[in-house]
């Protein structure tokens, strides 16, 4: 029988079609009365149906995040790595991956969920409301930073126009967001204001690139070994940091801002593991006694209590750090250079890991962290808002 | 199947033979970078398979441990030119845990539920083999398939995304699909 336009080889083209529910409802029909009296279409649509049965919706895996460690030091035990993932560079590894596989897990409508970012601006807390797709490309822009000191291309393309309202700040880390904002049009408001589609593609190209480059990080590291890991990568403003300590600021930024993307878009986001957050726990507090001494100079710190010498002990904070990947720190408290130990200690504050994490990427204000302290008031305070500065955008 | 749909998705989407290439070619120097590459971009592909087969997260994470030092210890057998690494990979995902279900069936099964058990290991394999079809058909096929089951799309729209002509969408979906129904045959028709 034909049915209008419909005849025996159109009909048998739209099985697939038809089989997936993908036709528009006069086909549906048309075919469907096309079955009653076509078996060898009958067959097939059977056998077509049958297999969509075998198609089956993504499933939410659930890897456990710990499995990834596990397998992989399974498999560098059985085959010795002709070339090895130098061990500063492991935890951008992991948490690169754990935001990866977050962005995988998330629906395409999350993709459109804004995003807060946090940070500590001059003793003041701030805030900037980007997207998703504003939060990775505010990854690529910094981590950027790195692949330049290590020869690879710049996420921020270098033709884009500078003008006197736009200078290329390429160097500090919010200046280089800002720049790729622009470039790439990533902020909230310029997402909404595209397309559904254009924001996907948006959001699909900036988590390819920034994917891209974190791999070419990563194995770039691995080739260079052990000789790029005191490299000086600039961080804006005369600050750099070795690239060890660089590729540590990075794992720790990744796992931050997945952790906001998480939370805006209501998925739970465990801590990295105990090992390479204490080794990000460990870098803060190596940065906090020159931050210190930085905020002494510009007057948000109280003046030292007495001149000491390089090498000679001097006033100690102790920073104690609760949980899993803690540990213990002291701190010079009058000059980076003091020696600094639990003898001289003047002051002792406990906190939670999370919770010092959480200090140090803004998170949390300095009056509400919860921390237990003991000895000097100030320097107490210099310290949380020490640790609170360590935050930017 | 993952949303991921590029190169940098969880492996779903295509890999020009470029990059399957180099990506050997770096397993094959010991480059541990690659390793975690791979890992990232397949763990959840091999996991998904055997935990199709298997119903046991425990047994899965076995097999994923067994299919990544596999190809880590024995890079040189995968063979770029004989197909997608992840082909190979599902392959490989297949074979371990089919071979684990049977393991488990055999230790489980008094002698008298063997005829049982041969069928479940049957249904069982129609639906890994199906995941294997899916996994390793030609890329166009398999991106009409996504959009129009996965994200419900008609098959115009779905030919809107592709960027082919309507009659090239429906020739699409239903090659796929008809692809995809071997999975019975060659594993017996479940009841």
């Amino acid at each position: 029988m034909i049915m209008g336009p419909y005849d025996h080889r159109r009909l048998k083209s739209l099985l697939g079609a038809w089989a997936l529910a993908a036709c528009a409802p006069e086909e549906t029909a048309a075919v469907e009365a096309h079955l009653t009296d076509c078996a060898p279409c009958a067959d097939e649509a059977l056998r077509l149906r049958d297999a969509v049965r075998l198609l089956h919706p993504h499933d939410n895996l659930d890897m456990d995040p710990a499995l990834r460690s596990g397998v992989l030091e399974l498999c560098l035990t059985r085959r010795m790595p002709g070339i090895p993932m130098p061990r500063w560079s492991v935890p951008y590894d992991a948490e690169a991956a754990r935001l990866d596989a977050l962005l995988d897990d998330m629906g395409e409508a999350d993709w459109g969920a804004p995003v807060q970012l946090a940070w500590y601006d001059d003793d003041r807390p701030s805030v900037r409301e980007t997207s998703v797709a504003g939060v990775i490309g505010h990854l690529l822009a910094v981590d950027g930073l790195l692949a330049l000191a290590l020869g690879l291309p710049d996420p921020l393309a270098a033709d884009a126009p500078a003008d006197e309202a736009h200078p290329r700040t390429v160097a500090s880390p919010a200046g280089r967001t800002e720049a790729l904002w622009r470039e790439a049009g990533s902020s909230y408001a310029e997402q909404q204001s595209l397309a559904r589609e254009f924001r996907r593609r948006h959001a699909s190209k900036m988590r390819d690139e920034w994917r891209t480059q974190t791999y070419a990080l990563i194995r770039t590291a691995g080739f260079a070994g052990g000789g790029v890991a005191d490299l000086l990568v600039p961080y804006g403003g005369g600050a750099t940091l070795p690239l060890r300590d660089a590729f540590l600021d990075r794992a720790f930024e990744c796992w931050m801002h997945a952790w906001d993307i998480a939370e805006a878009v209501d998925y739970p986001y465990v801590p990295p593991t105990p090992e390479h957050m204490h080794l990000m726990i460990d870098l803060a507090a190596r940065l906090l006694p020159q931050t210190l001494a930085a905020r002494r100079r510009s007057g948000r710190a109280a003046p030292p209590r007495t001149l000491v010498a390089a090498g000679a002990p001097g006033r100690t904070l102790h920073l104690e750090v609760e949980g899993k990947g803690g540990g213990n720190w002291y701190l010079p408290l009058d000059s980076p250079t003091a020696l600094a130990g639990p003898e001289h200690t003047v002051a002792h504050v406990a906190l939670e890991g999370l919770e010092f994490c959480r200090l140090a990427a803004g998170h949390v204000s300095p009056e509400e962290a919860a921390v237990g302290r003991d000895g000097e008031r100030e320097a107490v305070d210099d310290f949380l808002y020490a640790t609170a500065s360590l935050s930017r955008l | 199947m993952a949303h991921g749909t590029g190169p940098h998705g969880t492996g779903q989407g295509a890999f020009p033979p470029r990059w399957n290439r180099k990506m050997q070619q770096r397993l094959a120097r010991g480059e541990a970078a690659a390793l975690s590459e791979l890992y990232d971009r397949f763990a959840p592909l091999v996991y998904g398979l055997a935990l199709r087969v298997l119903e046991n997260e425990e047994e899965a994470n076995g097999v994923l441990s067994e299919v990544f030092s596999y190809v880590w210890q024995h890079p040189d057998a995968y063979d770029p030119k004989r197909g997608q690494l992840r082909s190979f990979l599902a392959g490989l995902a297949h074979k371990h845990a089919v071979r684990r279900l049977r393991w488990a069936v055999i230790q489980a099964g008094a002698a008298g539920e063997i005829a049982d058990s041969e069928e479940r290991i049957r249904a069982v394999t129609a639906a890994a083999r199906a995941d294997y079809i899916v996994t390793s058909m030609p890329e166009p096929l398999r991106a009409a398939l996504e959009l129009a089951y996965f994200k419900r799309r008609d098959y115009r729209q779905t030919a809107a995304e592709l960027g082919v002509s309507a009659d090239e969408a429906r020739r699409r979906l239903r090659l796929g699909l008809q692809m995809l129904a071997t999975a019975y045959t060659e594993a017996g028709r479940p009841s």
